[in-house]
């Protein structure tokens, strides 16, 4: 019989799920820390784009720039992450590896669980292009354990032009996702690896983790200086399909991102980071509120130079420390220490950038 | 990641008090990391420790 209307009974429930991409800042909108760094390489880390770290295996010779830069040529979406090889390594030693990786919280999965022990269908989406034919092997890996069902992967064949991919993962018995709020499961995006991880076999049904499936098919970044790999729109949702990519505000992206890291830019030489007191002479308090509750208690990273400001008097800060965190992570105490002018016990002040506009302070609860 | 020059900072600069962070560069970056098991990069201060290549000075 032909419709004339659709109900919400003809459409999975999936489509109109409010939050069912389970990958935070997927369209790669907020990049705190940078727009773009070069010369990586040598270290795993958190460089640009929010959520979207870059891990790195044996040592390689091999150099890239990761910057999040503008797309004009895709529906729907105005930014992506890029990955530029700068200097190429064709002797690939065996554990060399390269990944775009989204490191979740086991609880923030727990919506794919059908039982403890076994999991739902789900189906990972992105956009991607390269400049020439390029092999991605996108994978998902649960606490890489080899006497569970925990990894499943696919190869992605780039081209120059966006494509959309997907990679439906069927569900599966004898599996775990621990409801923690620290690392537990992967989505990588392999670029680049040795043989340690190319000699088995692509599947998208989980199996135990072995290393040697898990990037198997994969092209090397690292084969040209021409070479580039761009990504967006990743998502992670429920169900054996995928839906479009779900558009968020910024605002709430941006909040999301600020649970793991947060950067308290300057513009000018003396912006100010907060107001506290003096608890003696050389050692003054400050109390930082954050935006949301983070989710670990943070490391402190600080970068310039900073001075207290109180009752006329500038008095350069000679380090400037963790003290305590407080209201259940949502603030901390930091505390800084003075050599000269100093203040008076019990008097307020303002910790603030010692004519440094390059100052920053960062909040890291990263996983 | 590349860990150096690590210090413990005591509760309010006392070093009758307990200790409550490490002052260090990492990766030529000054961070001061709270002594909290959830925290990333105390984790790895504390594998570098155990393994040997890290020590940490007492607080002043």
């Amino acid at each position: 019989m032909a419709l004339s209307t659709i109900g919400t009974n003809q459409i999975s429930n999936e489509v109109f799920q409010a939050n069912r991409n389970l990958v935070k800042n997927g369209a790669m909108i907020v990049a705190q820390r940078a727009a773009s760094s070069t010369g990586l390489g040598a270290a795993n880390g958190y460089f640009t784009v929010d959520r979207m770290r870059m891990a790195i295996g044996d040592a390689s010779a091999g150099r890239f720039t990761m910057a999040q830069t503008a797309v004009t040529d895709l529906s729907g979406f105005s930014k992506s992450v890029k990955i530029s090889c700068t200097t190429a390594d064709t002797s690939i030693a065996a554990g060399e590896r390269l990944v775009l990786n989204y490191r979740f919280e086991g609880q923030d999965l727990q919506s794919l669980k059908s039982s403890s022990s076994s999991l739902k269908a789900f189906t990972i989406s992105f956009y991607a292009r390269a400049n020439a034919a390029f092999n991605l092997v996108s994978e998902i890996i649960f606490g890489a354990d080899t006497s569970k069902n925990s990894e499943a992967n696919q190869v992605n064949a780039l081209t120059t032009s966006w494509q959309r991919f997907t990679m439906s993962v069927p569900a599966a018995t004898n599996t775990q996702i621990d409801d923690v709020t620290t690392h537990d499961t992967d989505l990588m995006f392999w670029m680049h690896a040795g043989s340690t991880y190319t000699g088995g076999s692509n599947s998208t049904t989980l199996r135990p983790n072995v290393n040697a499936n898990r990037a198997a098919g994969v092209s090397s970044i690292f084969a040209s200086t021409s070479n580039f790999v761009e990504i967006t729109g990743i998502q992670l949702e429920i169900g054996d399909s995928a839906t479009p990519f779900e558009n968020e505000d910024i605002a709430i992206t941006f909040q999301k991102c600020q649970r793991y890291y947060l950067k308290l830019l300057s513009d000018t030489a003396y912006d100010s980071y907060g107001s506290g007191f003096f608890y003696a002479a050389a050692q003054f308090y400050t109390t930082m509120w954050f935006p949301t509750r983070l989710r670990a208690t943070p490391s402190l990273v600080s970068s310039g130079n900073f001075a207290v400001m109180n009752n006329g008097t500038h008095s350069a800060v000679d380090s400037l420390a963790y003290n305590r965190i407080l209201h259940d992570g949502m603030c901390m105490q930091t505390y800084s220490d003075m050599s000269t002018n100093q203040g008076v016990q019990g008097q307020g002040g303002m910790l603030r950038n010692n004519n440094d506009s390059d100052a920053y302070i960062e909040i890291k609860a990263e996983l | 990641m590349k860990i150096e020059n690590a210090k413990y900072h005591a509760l309010d600069g006392n070093k009758d008090l307990p200790n409550t962070s490490i002052t260090c560069t990492i990766d030529g970056i000054v961070h001061s990391v709270p002594i909290a098991e959830d925290n990333e990069d105390y984790a790895e201060i504390m594998r570098q420790v155990n393994a040997g290549t890290l020590t940490i000075e007492d607080a002043d």
